[in-house]
C-alpha cells in the first residue's frame, strides 16, 4: 500500500517496492540477529548488527518446547525499539494479517512473515502489497520465492532449517534458487513459459530474471547458521546477507559470536580473517541431525 | 550521457557493508574504475572515495576492526574528493545525533546530522527535488534517512525537502565542503549518477 501527500508542491510516497526493496538493500553484506528481549538486542547491536529480529523465543526453543508460535508481546517488541537504533524486524505467523497490522501499527522496520511461528493460515501468504511496512518471506526453492515475491514480498531469505544449528537445508535452498536463476538466464522465449509453468510463478518475472540474472528483490540467507564459517560459505554462494538465530545466543560466547560473524560476513572472501575471527570462539550451539526432527519448519508455507 | 572531458580516474567504493554495488554501477557507467574498499591496501592510488548507504554504526565498528579508520581520517585531512550517500553522508560528518556512543564521525564536511531523522521505514520516501547545478529534478529516494540539524562555516546547500509530516519544517539534503559531497538519499538506487559526476569533477580540481 502505497500514500501520497503533496510537500511544497512535491508529491511525497511512502510504502512504495523502492523503499521497501530499498531498505533489504541497505542491509546487504550484514547480519540480523534473532533476539528476545531488550539486553540481547543491545548485545547484537553492540557486536555491530545491521538489524535485529524480535521473537518470543528463538528457534531451538520453540522445537524444544513445541506448542503454538506467535508473535511477540507488544510491549517485547517496543522494549527492543527503544534499546537500539538499528532497524527492528518482527515475525508474523503465516497467513495472519492481524498479526502484521499489529506490528505495521508498532512501526517495526520489517516483518517476516515466518513459518519458524505456528502457520495460522493453510492455504494464504498475507497480501503484503496491503502494507506499507515491507516483508521478508522464507523460500526453499525459485518457485517459492517467486509467489512471495508476487504477494509483495520485498526481501527474499532461504528458510533453512531454523534452530538445527545445522546449514545444510539453508545451503540446499540457496543453492536451489541461485541454480535456478543461472539456468533462467540461459533460457529461450518458449522455455521462459515452461519454467513458469514448472515453477508456478508468474512469467512476468521470470521474464524479469531472464533479463537481469537475479531476483528483483534481494536474497539473504537464514537457518541453521551457527558460525562465522557457516556466514562466509552462503555468502560465497550468492547469499546477500545473513540471519542468525539461535545460533547466537546459544552459544557460549553470544557476544564473540555475534561480532566474529559480522567480521566474516563482511569480509567472507578473505579467509584469514574469517579464520582470525573464528579462533577460540568457545563451543558453537549443538547441532542437530535433520533426519532427527520432528517438525520440518521448512515445509511450512505454500 | 553528456559528453566527458573530464579522466575519471580509480574511484574506491567502501565495501565493508551496504549498497557497494549499486554506487559501482553507476561509476563504471561514468567511465571510472572502481575498487571495493575492505582493507586499509585497497586505499593505494584513489583519486576519490565514495562511502555507501547502509548501516552506519556498523561500518562504523568495521572501519575500526579493519584499521580503515586511521587511513580514512588521513585521506579526509589530505582533502581526497569524497561522495557519501546516507550511511556515507553520517561517517562523513562532524557530529551524529541518534547514534552510539562510540560511532565514528570523521569530520570531513562541518554538519550535524541526526540519524533515522524522517523516522522509522514507515516513513521511508520518494520524490522530485532541485538540486543546484543540475538541470533537470533528482529522483530521491529516502530510507530511514539522516536530517541535517546544523551546517557550519563552509558548507553549500545543494538541495533542500520539506520533511513529511511536518510542516513549514525545510532541510538540507545535498551538501557540499570543498572536495566533499553528501546527500541524506539515494541517487544510487536510482542509478542517477550526477552526484558521482559532480565528485569526479572535483578530481579534476573542477
Amino acid at each position: 500500500m502505497t500514500s501520497n501527500e503533496n510537500s511544497g508542491g512535491r508529491e511525497v510516497v511512502t510504502g512504495t517496492s523502492r523503499v521497501k526493496r530499498g531498505l533489504a538493500e541497505m542491509l546487504r553484506g550484514g547480519v540480523i540477529m534473532d533476539v528476545v528481549d531488550a539486553e540481547q538486542a543491545k548485545i547484537a547491536e553492540d557486536a555491530g548488527a545491521v538489524a535485529v529480529m524480535a521473537l518470543e523465543r528463538v528457534p531451538a526453543d520453540i522445537r524444544r518446547d513445541g506448542g503454538v508460535a506467535r508473535m511477540s508481546d507488544p510491549a517485547l517488541i517496543q522494549g527492543i525499539q527503544a534499546a537500539v537504533t538499528i532497524p527492528v524486524m518482527a515475525k508474523a505467523r503465516i497467513g495472519h494479517f492481524a498479526e502484521a497490522q499489529i506490528l505495521e501499527s508498532l512501526e517495526v522496520d520489517y516483518i517476516d512473515e515466518s513459518e519458524v511461528l505456528t502457520p495460522a493460515d493453510e492455504a494464504h501468504h498475507i497480501d503484503k502489497w496491503a502494507f506499507k511496512v515491507p516483508f521478508v518471506c522464507g523460500a526453499t526453492n525459485l518457485g517459492e520465492a517467486l509467489r512471495r515475491i508476487s504477494e509483495g514480498a520485498a526481501m527474499i531469505r532461504s528458510k533453512g532449517e531454523a534452530g538445527t544449528g545445522n546449514v545444510v537445508e539453508a545451503v540446499r535452498h540457496l543453492r536451489s534458487i541461485v541454480g535456478d536463476l543461472r539456468k533462467i538466464q540461459t533460457a529461450d522465449s518458449a522455455e521462459r513459459y515452461a519454467w513458469a509453468k514448472q515453477l508456478q510463478a508468474p512469467i512476468g518475472l521470470v521474464e524479469e530474471i531472464a533479463a537481469t540474472g537475479k531476483l528483483p528483490v534481494p536474497l539473504f540467507c537464514a537457518g541453521g547458521l551457527a558460525t562465522p564459517a557457516d556466514a562466509s560459505l552462503v555468502m560465497q554462494l550468492g547469499a546477500e546477507a545473513v540471519f542468525v538465530g539461535s545460533g547466537i545466543f546459544k552459544s557460549d560466547d553470544p557476544a564473540r559470536r555475534a561480532r566474529a560473524i559480522v567480521e566474516a560476513t563482511a569480509h567472507y572472501r578473505d579467509a584469514s580473517i574469517v579464520a582470525k575471527v573464528s579462533t577460540g570462539l568457545g563451543a558453537a550451539m549443538e547441532g542437530k541431525e535433520i533426519s532427527s526432527l520432528e517438525v520440518k519448519l521448512a515445509e511450512r508455507g505454500w | 550521457m553528456a559528453e566527458r572531458r573530464h579522466r575519471p580516474g580509480r574511484v574506491g567504493v567502501l565495501g565493508l557493508q551496504g549498497d557497494v554495488s549499486e554506487h559501482q554501477k553507476v561509476l563504471a557507467d561514468l567511465g571510472a574504475e572502481t575498487v571495493v574498499v575492505r582493507r586499509p591496501g585497497d586505499l593505494a592510488a584513489l583519486t576519490a572515495l565514495v562511502l555507501p548507504g547502509g548501516e552506519s554504526t556498523t561500518m562504523s565498528m568495521l572501519l575500526e576492526s579493519s584499521g580503515l579508520d586511521r587511513e580514512l581520517e588521513k585521506l579526509v585531512a589530505d582533502g581526497l574528493p569524497m561522495l557519501g550517500t546516507c550511511a556515507g553522508m553520517i561517517l562523513l560528518s562532524a557530529e551524529a545525533l541518534d547514534g552510539r556512543p562510540d560511532q565514528r564521525c570523521f569530520g570531513a564536511i562541518d554538519l550535524k546530522v541526526r540519524r533515522n531523522g524522517f523516522g522509522r521505514q514507515v516513513r521511508s520516501f520518494e520524490t522530485e527535488l532541485e538540486v543546484k547545478g543540475l538541470d533537470a529534478p533528482m529522483h530521491a529516494v529516502f530510507i530511514r534517512a539522516p536530517v541535517v540539524e546544523e551546517t557550519g562555516e563552509g558548507v553549500e546547500v545543494l538541495a533542500e525537502v520539506d520533511v513529511p509530516g511536518r510542516p513549514g519544517e525545510r532541510r538540507p539534503v545535498v551538501c557540499a565542503a570543498g572536495p566533499v559531497i553528501v546527500s541524506s538519499f539515494h541517487p544510487e538506487l536510482e542509478g542517477d549518477g550526477r552526484l558521482h559526476e559532480l565528485l569526479l569533477k572535483k578530481v579534476e580540481g573542477d
